[in-house]
């Protein structure tokens, strides 16, 4: 059965990668576009994201990608948000002085500390930049076959702090401790970027093509 | 638990072709920058740096279709550097597939670009590049370079690396020009003092002969990540061995 993956296009930045890991791990049909009927009409959706989160989600919104999306998520379609694609399913972020995100979970999206350091005083450079661990806090079908603690690339200033939300499903830690996936019913989202963590990143998106959403 | 020091090979890619310069010139052939950059995607590096060193306006279309088959076969984070002018460049690597777009003398001559770039790409994408040299003054500072190590800019190394932090850039690549194709090490001085200067992740670059050279830019120079290209690409260690020796010196390293 051929399975349609429409990764959301809001004209924010490289989405070449996404689609092109997408494709490596198995998708035989990749569409890349903010057509609401395309989008309703694809098997799983992601929505990928780069950049600031206020024009991410302004041109998101512009597009008309929030109510895509809220319908697909009723629908149960699943569905993989990546890095500002993440937070933007937050209630908030204090990006940009502050933002009202979609709401999809609760939990505000906060920086690193300025002068950030590790417990034993080292110094933590921001943007929290390089491959990290990633410890699952729970099981999902999209951690299968991936070990507890593998690593994964991370590229973010903000983050959602692990305690911010129920539903964290990995965390990293950086002399904080911060959300590195989050899910819910037929939604999985990853602060990290699979597209671009080699083979861990690659299973994961193997395994997102063969979720039914549920979890 | 922790961040892992990252190793990323580069390619120096001259009209389509990956070569490496010893002081930037006697040029040796290491082949074709997809399949050097798919070997390096198997190997474990954990991201690869690609510097178009031609970068005359002319060539740039084979520069941007060689980024876009890197891209569809690499599935590591790519940054790219080499004639990057004008937000439209940053623009059209970013779509071609880069992951990071490095500036280098047009920040010197626009440093505007860096902060109007990573308020449009965000700061995440934004690397800025330093080529430095040691003042022979006895001063112990070191400025900044142009065209390959060639023209003095008269601007002081810490100072420039604090400002392009404050203008949104993401990450700093720093190359001593004394020490590129030497195989001395790196200069760790001054990559020590850029990497205490700044909040942003620091690439240690130019000098790599041995792995112990690898160590010594994360312990004495305190980089986030350093740069190498002679030593893998003519085989002398494999990215795998880099990885094995920095483990052994307690450097933490993504297996």
């Amino acid at each position: 059965m051929t399975q349609t993956v429409a990764v959301i296009d809001y004209g924010m930045g490289n989405l070449h990668s996404v689609e092109s890991a997408l494709r490596e791990a198995g998708a035989s049909d990749v569409v890349v576009t903010a057509d609401a009927e395309a989008i309703l009409l694809a098997d799983r959706i992601v929505f990928p994201g780069v950049g600031a989160i206020r024009d991410c989600l302004a041109e998101f919104r512009r597009l008309g990608c929030e109510t895509t999306l809220r319908l697909a998520v009723d629908r149960g379609t699943p569905v993989l948000g990546i890095c500002v694609g993440m937070q933007s399913l937050m209630a908030r972020s204090d990006e940009n002085g502050g933002v009202d995100c979609l709401g999809f979970f609760d939990g505000t999206v906060t920086r690193f500390p300025r002068n950030h350091s590790d417990t034993d005083g080292t110094k933590l450079k921001v943007p929290h930049m390089g491959w990290n661990q990633v410890a699952q806090s729970r099981n999902h079908p999209l951690w299968d076959g991936i070990a507890d603690n593998a690593y994964f690339y991370f590229v973010h200033s903000f983050f959602l702090p692990a305690e911010e939300s129920d539903h964290v499903a990995g965390s990293f830690d950086y002399g904080i401790k911060g959300s590195a996936a989050i899910a819910k019913d037929n939604v999985f989202a990853t602060q990290f970027h699979p597209e671009k963590s080699h083979d861990n990143g690659l299973k994961l998106l193997a395994n997102f093509l063969r979720w039914d959403g549920t979890c | 638990m922790s961040l892992a020091k990252r190793i990323i090979p580069c390619l120096d890619v001259d009209q389509g072709r990956v070569v490496k310069g010893v002081n930037f010139v006697g040029i040796r052939d290491a082949g074709d920058p997809i399949e050097i950059a798919r070997r390096y995607n198997d190997a474990g590096a954990d991201e690869i740096t690609f510097l178009d060193i031609t970068a005359s306006h002319e060539q740039r279309d084979t520069t941007y279709r060689t980024v876009e088959q890197i891209a569809s076969q690499v599935f590591i984070p790519l940054t790219v550097g080499g004639g990057v002018r004008a937000v439209t460049d940053i623009r059209r690597l970013l779509n071609a597939g880069a992951d990071k777009v490095s500036i280098n003398t047009a920040a010197i001559f626009n440093p505007d670009l860096v902060r109007e770039s990573a308020e449009r790409f965000g700061s995440q994408c934004i690397v800025v590049a330093m080529d430095v040299k040691a003042l022979d003054d006895g001063s112990g500072r070191y400025e900044l370079f142009t065209h390959g190590g060639r023209k003095p800019t008269g601007i002081e190394a810490i100072e420039w690396a604090q400002k392009m932090a404050d203008f949104g850039a993401g990450e700093i690549l720093l190359t001593s020009m004394d020490r590129d194709g030497t195989k001395d090490g790196y200069d760790l001085p001054i990559t020590r003092a850029i990497s205490d200067a700044v909040d942003i992740p620091v690439i240690a670059s130019g000098g790599v002969g041995t792995l112990d050279h690898l160590v010594a830019g994360f312990t004495e120079g305190g980089a986030d990540a350093v740069l190498a290209a002679s030593i893998f690409h003519f085989g002398t260690y494999t990215v795998a061995e880099a990885k094995a020796h920095l483990a052994q010196s307690g450097i933490v390293v993504r297996g």
